[in-house]
């Protein structure tokens, strides 16, 4: 029975994307009850997975496989497979998806393409959950990509404005190119393995067999994968895509940009995690690293109330990519999930605020005003108290101020850098993660104020602002509730005790012992040792952020344009988001394009050249021929029909009447035309 | 296995209908236009009701290839022969049809797109009666290629194919249709005399001794062909790895490339798509090109396998300069059409360098690659002419915001689209996998270059969707219609393929597995 029910909780959002699509405009309402309550029938019923599965204390996995193909002599398997891992992200995922259902109601309501919108909701939330239930790579690739496709659409819902299209082709291409190095780490393993499922993979490395023969190919194999995980997760320095799918309406902003799938990385990351090396995993640590702080110090400069928030989120995963480098396997995880349900917060939050900017601007038929830029906002407060509220929540959590779940995982991951750098003297990932933390809680409290405090910049536009409707400002408390500690242990100060802790544990390497990482128990006895002085110094900079941010948004006794001033070329590259897109559109998108107009060139000059010039050559040749026949030949020919003219009166002497004659006749002549032609 | 209707084989039938359906299309007035529709549709049509029962009857553990025994449906009669030639002695043609795994998949194929090309021919209107006379006398071309096991009955089809495709793009085509077409056939011709020297060498060198009389004669028969033993004292072909033999490969193998197309032999396929009305380009790209790679696989993988495994790098890495190559220029092009015509270079570069893996999984992924490409291009040659019949333009800059004009039509091409994009859960995706696993096996640096080919096909299929079916609608496109019942008839049958063996491509990879592992083994050893 257990293995039927995440297949129907996989199959109940396909079934609503195919209903959706045939039949989605003739249901009333357009059939967006339908699209919701078959999301969530997918949620109670992961959540009965979940606990069923965490509290009978078995790491059993629930499996299934069956053979999809014959292939030669061989075949190949695909299944599922649930271990606590992938019940908690079910229901990540699930939960998630059903409140932006229901929020998207409020938000999308009078939505030109509304059941269309609601159709892909339900593809996007099928391959998600393909990703989480897959028990091997080929199910996992063409989940991913499934993925890929559903952001598309869903960024490009709006497709009648260029940038949204835009911003779709850049999400998939973007994403493409991490995933040809994915594809190119799965036939490796494939051809090492001739296996797709993880468990065969990983005993086969375990009993010795390596990629190649070489150590390096396994390394190289784990960093392949990876380079999936830096697409979806949107890691330097494939970040670049993030920021322009917000493009897409907000509430999918909250769904796929910010809590699920882009969560899938780190999820790549933590299925594989048995096969990756030391090495591999050190360049993981560092890609997150740097990720974390390109994205933070850019957060700090924007304007835009969803830039921010994208930029956070980078920011975010970065950390998490971090934290299952260093080994903080069940802190990375975790942060996924408390950073699930405060940054879908965070967005739908900031969906409510731009929904009612919209509305207002609407009645005060203004246009011109962006109803996301933080400039043209201030002192929401109290037109929408429960939006502010449930807003404070979501910035205290993911600022890792204690008491909220943000906290827990944070600091864990902290902890987690601090030790590894204890063991190995990486020493450099802790600073930049202890920075990244101040960072944080800086630009979410200056977003903070900037859109809810103060006074508002237009007196006009404020006046108009009424809270969002029920159906946005429930899943906005449901939340909240969810973003504090109690959820995931406890106890508020350390996650370690908790039955996340218990549930969640981190798997045995299977790679040779010689590029193997560091131990679960090593590493949890280093992060013990270490882990009172990095809650002090977590809170010391979540602090400091926060203080940093009232004085000069709130008391504004620091000038941040003076600050700005100062900072000069750092402001400016951190505002210009560090230029890269500018460089990566000249230097890739306008070389492939350079390249391409160069090939069809080459195509249409040189080959082609080649082809028609030698029919032009043919054609000179043959009217030399031509002229040669009419003058010389004809010549000759004529002169002949006068010879044969006669010798026609001779020749008919020859005419017996014999069969036989005329057989060696034509036998002679076919002797002759053979001895000619060969 | 054998399977006749009236006394006569059922792969007679199926070949020749299309020719009963000529005649009766010749016969029909051509003032009644109508009946002669009708009349290419039931002869196509039961070309596709016979081939469904091929599907379901066929054997899927026999294996072919080079043993007369194991082909199914087999007819095997002697058709010229001549007693006593000097020099030569007897010389002997015979009419051999036979099916194995390997040309099943490709009869289905050419009798589904068969009747689709009928389908989409229904707006024809210029020379109707010239039109479909021909369009008839092709598909038995194309169908005659598949099915025969004699070179020289092999190569008639093969020849028959070309002058009904040389009119019909020549007088049914678009403005440059002359120079398209003689292109086309040059090309093709150049690639058929090739052809011809290397089977009147093969046919030279080997000899056959017949059982029953002790008579030892020269055939054409290919399955003779591929026993070494068969191979007479001092013929120019005999031995193994001879200088002659790679000739012999080379010149087949032009022939063939010219088909595929690979690059460089590909530049006519453009101009042809171009200018062919859209039923043809859907043949052109969703059979024609297939003959080129069957060929490969049905005479130069099996007659000459140590020229095969000697060149087979080489094809490799034509393939990937194929894949990369066409998915480039592809990008480069602002005619919808011309874009579709190149990716179809791309895509075959994959059948190509999936079969030159010679291993089962290349090879199973680069023929079913045929089938889905097929399918898939059927799909896009389909669009394209949707919309150039109500605007008349192909150029992707003048076209925008189509998805809310045509919202179904934009639903099944970008089911089509996504599946060339290789979305996993369509065809394409499949194929694409098994091609590029078994490349992988053999080739491990050409094939992760070959794989960049899917960054770039991403790019140009996204950027025509957004040109042409995205964005504000133009006011000049406000009055386009959405499909009418006949095109959702010819597309309907292609996206249930393309979703069907997305999902599941067991029945498809069933029916030629045993035929390709066998060939795989036969070439490597």
């Amino acid at each position: 029975m257990f293995t039927t029910i995440p297949i129907i909780i996989l199959l109940l959002p396909l079934l609503g994307f195919v209903l959706m699509i045939f039949f989605g405009k003739k249901l009333p309402r357009q059939g967006d009850w339908l699209s919701s309550g078959l999301i969530s029938i997918s949620l109670l019923l992961s959540i009965y997975l979940l606990i069923n599965k965490v509290s009978s204390h078995s790491e059993e996995m629930i499996s299934h496989s069956f053979t999809w193909v014959l292939i030669g002599s061989g075949s190949i398997e695909i299944g599922i497979a649930i271990d606590n891992l992938a019940a908690v992200m079910l229901v990540v995922v699930t939960l998630v998806s059903t409140l932006v259902h229901f929020f998207s109601m409020g938000y999308m309501k009078d939505d030109v393409r509304y059941s269309r919108y609601y159709a892909y909701l339900g593809l996007f939330s099928f391959s998600m959950l393909g990703i989480v239930i897959t028990n091997n790579l080929l199910l996992m690739y063409a989940a991913w990509e499934l993925v890929g496709i559903s952001s598309y659409l869903l960024i490009g819902h709006w497709y009648e404005k260029k940038s949204a299209s835009n911003a779709a082709n850049k999400a998939f291409i973007v994403n493409r190119i991490g995933d040809f190095g994915m594809f190119i780490g799965i036939m490796i393993l494939f051809f090492s393995y001739s296996t797709f499922t993880f468990e065969a993979i990983f005993s086969s490395i375990n009993s010795g067999q390596l990629p190649f023969g070489s150590e390096q190919w396994l390394t190289a194999a784990g960093i392949l994968i990876f380079c999936g995980a830096v697409g979806k997760s949107a890691q330097f320095p494939l970040h670049v895509w993030l920021p322009d799918a917000m493009e897409g309406p907000t509430p999918v902003s909250a769904l796929i940009h910010a809590a699920t799938m882009v969560a899938a990385g780190v999820y790549l990351v933590a299925r594989v995690f048995p096969m990756l090396t030391s090495d591999a995993l050190l360049v993981i640590a560092y890609i997150g690293a740097i990720t974390s702080l390109i994205a933070a110090t850019i957060a700090i400069t924007q304007f835009d109330i969803k830039k921010v928030l994208a930029y956070s989120t980078i920011s975010q995963l970065g950390y998490m990519i971090m934290a299952l480098g260093v080994g903080a396997f069940t802190a990375g995880f975790m942060h996924l999930v408390t950073h699930a349900a405060f940054k879908a917060g965070l967005f739908l939050g900031a969906g409510s605020v731009i929904y009612a900017m919209h509305e207002s601007l609407h009645k005060a038929k203004d246009h011109h005003t962006d109803a996301q830029d933080v400039r043209n906002m201030g002192g929401l407060k109290s037109k929408m108290p429960i939006t502010y509220i449930t807003f404070l929540v979501f910035t205290l959590a993911i600022s890792g101020i204690p008491f909220t779940s943000g906290f827990l995982s944070k600091d864990e991951i902290l902890a987690g850098t601090l030790a590894f750098s204890t063991m190995n003297g990486h020493w450099i990932l802790p600073v930049i993660g202890f920075a990244v933390a101040a960072m944080t809680a800086l630009y979410m409290f200056r977003l903070l104020i900037l859109t809810f405090h103060g006074k508002p910049a237009d007196e006009s536009i404020i006046s108009g602002i009424k809270e969002s409707p029920k159906v946005m400002t429930v899943p906005l408390m449901v939340l909240a509730a969810l973003s504090l500690f109690v959820f995931y242990s406890f106890n508020p100060l350390g996650a370690a005790s908790g039955w996340f802790y218990a549930a969640i544990e981190q798997p045995m390497s299977v790679v040779p012992e010689l590029i193997q990482p560091a131990s679960a128990h090593v590493f949890h006895e280093a992060v013990e040792n270490i882990h009172g002085m990095a809650m002090i110094i977590s809170i010391l900079m979540a602090g400091a952020g926060v203080l940093l941010a009232f004085a000069m948004y709130q008391w504004k006794k620091v000038n941040a344009d003076k600050l700005a001033e100062h900072a000069g070329v750092l402001y400016k590259g951190a505002f210009n988001k560090w230029y890269f897109d500018e460089f990566y559109s000249k230097a890739f998108v306008g070389g492939t394009i350079i390249l391409t107009k160069i090939l069809r060139w080459f195509d249409e000059n040189i080959i082609d050249g080649i082809v028609n010039g030698s029919a032009h050559i043919t054609k000179i040749i043959s009217s030399i021929s031509g002229w040669i026949d009419n003058n010389v030949v004809d010549g000759l020919v004529n002169a002949t029909a006068n010879t044969a003219d006669r010798a026609g009166g001779l020749l008919s002497k020859i005419q017996t009447g014999k069969v036989q004659v005329y057989l060696v006749y034509v036998v002679f002549s076919f002797l002759v035309l053979f001895i000619l032609f060969l | 296995m054998e399977l006749q209707i009236l006394g006569i084989g059922i792969l007679t039938w199926l070949v020749f209908i299309p020719i009963l359906g000529m005649a009766a299309v010749l016969l029909i007035p051509g003032k009644n236009e109508n009946a002669i529709r009708w009349t290419a549709a039931v002869a196509t049509g039961i070309q596709l009701v016979l081939a469904i029962v091929i599907f379901s009857v066929f054997d899927r553990t026999k294996i072919g290839i080079n043993e007369a025994e194991t082909f199914q449906f087999v007819e095997h009669f002697s058709w010229i022969t001549v007693d006593s030639v000097p020099w030569v002695g007897r010389i002997e043609i015979t009419y051999f049809l036979g099916l194995d795994g390997l040309s099943a998949i490709m009869v289905i194929l050419t009798s589904l797109i068969g009747l689709i090309g009928v389908i989409s021919s229904w707006n024809i209107k210029k020379m109707v009666k010239g039109y479909f006379a021909l369009y008839l006398l092709l598909v038995t071309g194309m169908m005659g290629v598949f099915v025969a096991l004699d070179f020289f009955l092999f190569f008639i089809f093969w020849e028959v194919m070309l002058l009904p495709m040389y009119f019909l793009i020549g007088l049914w085509g678009g403005p440059r249709r002359e120079y398209a077409a003689i292109k086309f056939f040059l090309y093709t011709f150049v690639g058929g005399i090739l052809m011809l020297l290397a089977m009147l060498a093969l046919y030279f060198s080997v000899a056959y001794t017949d059982p029953a009389t002790g008579q030892t004669v020269h055939t054409f028969n290919m399955l003779h062909m591929m026993n070494p033993e068969n191979y007479i004292e001092g013929g120019l072909l005999t031995g193994v790895d001879t200088t002659w033999r790679y000739v012999a490969w080379m010149a087949l193998f032009i022939n063939f490339a010219i088909k595929i197309p690979l690059f460089p032999f590909h530049t006519w396929l453009p101009d042809a798509h171009v200018e062919a009305p859209t039923p043809i380009s859907v043949i052109l790209a969703g059979i024609l090109l297939k003959l080129g790679t069957y060929g490969l696989l049905r005479v130069n993988f099996p007659i000459f396998p140590d020229a095969t495994q000697y060149f087979v790098t080489f094809m490799a890495i034509l393939g990937m300069i194929s894949i990369i190559y066409g998915a480039l220029c592809a990008m480069a092009q602002d005619d919808f059409k011309k874009l579709i015509a190149y990716s179809s270079i791309s895509h075959m570069g994959i059948v190509v360098l999936g079969i030159a893996a010679l291993n089962t999984q290349g090879m199973v992924g680069g023929v079913l690659q045929m089938f889905n490409h097929g399918i898939i291009t059927a799909v896009l040659f389909l669009s394209v002419g949707v919309l150039y019949d109500r605007t008349h333009t192909r150029g992707l800059y003048d076209f925008g915001g189509i998805a809310n004009q045509m919202p179904k039509y934009t639903g099944v091409a970008m089911i089509g689209m996504f599946a060339g994009l290789g979305l996993p859960g369509l065809n394409g995706f499949v194929s694409e996998l098994f091609s590029f696993l078994g490349a992988f096996e053999a080739y491990k640096w050409i094939t992760m270059i070959s794989v960049t080919g899917i960054i770039f096909t991403a790019g140009y299929i996204l950027w025509t969707v957004q040109r042409v079916y995205l964005g504000e609608r133009p006011d000049k496109l406000k009055d386009l219609k959405d499909l009418t019942p006949r095109e959702i008839l010819a597309f309907t049958p292609l996206i249930i393929l393309i979703v069907f063996l997305g999902i599941y491509p067991a029945p498809a990879i069933e029916l030629m597995n045993t035929s390709l592992s066998f060939l795989v083994e036969f070439v490597t050893n």
